[in-house]
């Protein structure tokens, strides 16, 4: 019971196709083929659907396929006892009938190459325009509202402040901490070879403010509050609300970028001090646990070896860190149109980007101090 | 298996059965003993005001989201406690076009028709490219539709796209959530007339929750009002605008309301003079 079967007898005046069942969708893949050969056959085919349970539009579309290929090729088909309905439905499913591509057309492979080659230097140079467009429009709108700044939004600020900075000072302490443990632990572990132990403090200092506090710093707030930006901004743009913004008269960099950089800004160098302090901690801890050095003494010998320029330099590289940082974040957010799934690619790109950028202008950078001779 | 399939197939009676359903969310209760019938071959409209459960009601049905408490059969079978291989055997039976459309935003037209089908179905891939043509030709599209993603198509075709994938698997019972909202009134009248069309043609149930009193007027059998945490009424609008509750008075007595009545009347009386 069920499955449709094909009767198939011969007669004087040709083929006579009686069908049973149900003739739908779920079997259909047996008998199409059993049809299609028929096609081909230039006898007169009766097809006898009278003990037929069910047909859906997938059989009735069988149905006409055999019966108009066979009229193409010039063949006879006769349906009998088919009623109204099926009769109805194999007209319904033969003026629907097309023929459909299912996918786009496709180049060719090595034109595809080219093409796709072509589409990222255009797309890397459009990117490259609307940035430096971006980054313009952002800098005229800071320096407008440096000169009236009693039209910068200082609750935003502060309130994007308190979410770049204050929320994360525990997962920027833990980290810098642990970084400095391991610095200390694995410096020691390499100086006890010279019996020059205490070079480790050297070591912590230095590294921690003039390179590794700001850096990790940057890397963790790319990763938190860029990636944020990049998100926010997007879905914004999604549901229209940066349109709304403009019409209304508020002009989305003012309203959304400033405050955003601006609290980056400001939050970098704060974090970033407070970084290299957490990762002296770390340093001074494992010193005191396993090179026997009091904490009292680890402090005091800093002030001698990390010379105050170090300071500097970490402090002067926190804020431009922060400033990329906002500025990809903002301009990924803002580049989102489309779909949904955009924002998630604008998002990784914001971070990707804000990292990369941290990295290389980190080793501009130190060629530029060393040449100002801040050793 | 055979036996269930069958069973099934030749499923008398109500094709779907809410009885006493209950849907809580915290404090808040969207239905309080819900009874619903709608029996084969009807096109059944759901309508009722923001917040009375209309998605609510569907998403129970389709076992999308368990229910607080109550009963709902499908093709005489319950949708709670269904086994894996019974429950596939009614979804296959069931199509839904929901409101947005759902397409697959990662494959084309012609795809996302054939994802049902690949899905439930051992079939070539020529017999698939052949039923995806034809079902987007059903619903209204050209051959150009089929090699497009969704987001390059207008609100209109993708609603019809999404109505060609529900109707994939040649179902018995389609379910419609606001099929014409977002459509200008020519596209919604051309959509009305599409599903008045295939379900005809095919012998298909239908599901509809709309707020569009033309689509009311011109294609539903019945209509079921959800008010009050329950179904108020579910009648022929006819005997609906007898009924004497606010919201039912106000809704299909308001401005639009007799636009809407006003315009089938003409119609009815335009296609009496021709006849």
């Amino acid at each position: 019971m069920g499955e449709a079967t094909i009767h198939d007898e011969r007669t004087d005046e040709g083929r006579r196709l009686t069908l049973h069942g149900r003739l739908t969708v779920r079997f259909i893949e047996k008998i199409s083929p059993r049809l299609r050969e028929m096609e081909d056959d230039p006898v007169p085919i009766v097809l006898d659907l009278k003990d037929m349970k069910r047909v859906d539009t997938t059989g009735a579309w069988v149905l006409y396929r055999l019966i108009e290929n066979r009229r193409e090729h010039g063949y006879e088909t006769e349906l009998a006892g088919a009623d109204d309905r099926i009769q109805g439905l194999i007209e319904q499913v033969g003026k629907a009938n097309q023929t459909v591509k299912i996918r786009p057309p496709q180049m060719q492979r090595r034109y595809a190459v080219l093409a796709r080659i072509g589409g990222w230097i255009e797309g890397g140079v459009h990117q490259f325009g609307t940035f430096l467009a971006f980054l313009g429009m952002t800098m005229l709108a800071l320096v407008k509202n440096l000169r009236h700044p009693r039209r910068l939004r200082w609750l935003a600020i502060m309130r994007q402040a308190e979410v770049v900075g204050v929320s994360a000072l525990g997962i920027v302490g833990l980290m810098s901490f642990l970084v400095g443990i391991v610095i200390a632990q694995q410096g020691a572990v390499q100086l006890r070879q010279f019996g020059a132990e205490v070079f480790v403090i050297n070591l912590v200092g230095r590294i921690t403010f003039r390179e590794l506090g700001v850096l990790m710093t940057a890397i963790m707030v790319a990763g938190r509050s860029g990636s944020a930006f990049a998100a926010q901004i997007g879905s914004m743009k999604l549901a229209e609300e940066v349109d709304a913004m403009r019409t209304i008269g508020m002009p989305p960099i003012e309203v959304l970028v400033l405050p955003r950089l601006l609290a980056t800004t400001i939050a970098m160098p704060l974090l970033a001090f407070y970084g290299a302090i957490m990762a002296i901690i770390g340093g001074t801890l494992i010193s005191w646990l396993q090179l026997g050095i009091p904490p009292v003494t680890f402090i005091l010998r800093i002030q001698e070896v990390v010379p105050i320029t170090d300071v500097w330099v970490g402090l002067i590289k926190a804020p431009v860190f922060g400033i990329i940082i906002a500025v990809t974040g903002c301009f990924q957010g803002m580049q989102v149109s489309g779909n949904a799934e955009e924002v998630g690619s604008r998002t990784t790109a914001a971070v990707v980007q804000a990292i990369f950028l941290v990295i290389v202008l980190d080793a501009f950078f130190a060629i530029f101090f060393s040449v100002l001779g801040w050793l | 298996m055979a036996a269930e399939t069958a069973d099934i197939e030749d499923h008398e009676g109500p094709i779907i059965e809410v009885k006493g359903l209950v849907n809580r969310f915290g404090e808040q209760v969207v239905h309080d003993g819900l009874d619903l019938t709608v029996e084969r071959g009807e096109i059944i409209g759901v309508v009722g005001g923001s917040g009375t459960g209309k998605t609510v009601l569907m998403r129970s049905i389709l076992g999308l989201q368990s229910f607080t408490a109550g009963d709902v059969h499908i093709f005489g079978k319950p949708v709670k406690g269904l086994g894996e291989q019974e429950e596939l055997e009614v979804r296959r039976r069931f199509g839904v076009l929901f409101q947005n459309g759902a397409l697959f935003s990662t494959l084309t037209v012609a795809e996302n028709v054939q994802v049902p089908l690949r899905e439930f179905h051992k079939m070539s891939q020529e017999l698939m490219d052949e039923i995806a043509g034809y079902k987007i030709g059903l619903t209204g599209l050209g051959p150009e539709a089929g090699p497009k993603y969704p987001s390059e198509l207008s609100g209109g075709m993708r609603k019809r796209a999404a109505l060609a994938r529900a109707l994939a698997l040649d179902p018995r019972l389609l379910f419609l959530d606001e099929p014409t909202a977002g459509l200008d009134p020519i596209a919604a009248a051309a959509f009305d007339e599409l599903i008045l069309e295939l379900s005809e043609a095919l012998g298909l149930t239908v599901f509809l929750i709309t707020h569009d009193l033309d689509t009311l007027y011109t294609i539903c059998d019945r209509v079921a009002v959800l008010a009050d945490k329950t179904v108020l009424a579910a009648a022929p609008i006819e005997e609906l605008l007898e009924i004497d509750h606010p919201w039912i008075q106000e809704y299909f007595k308001g401005p639009r309301g007799r636009a809407a009545s006003a315009a089938k009347t003409a119609n009815r009386n335009r296609e009496a003079a021709t006849a």
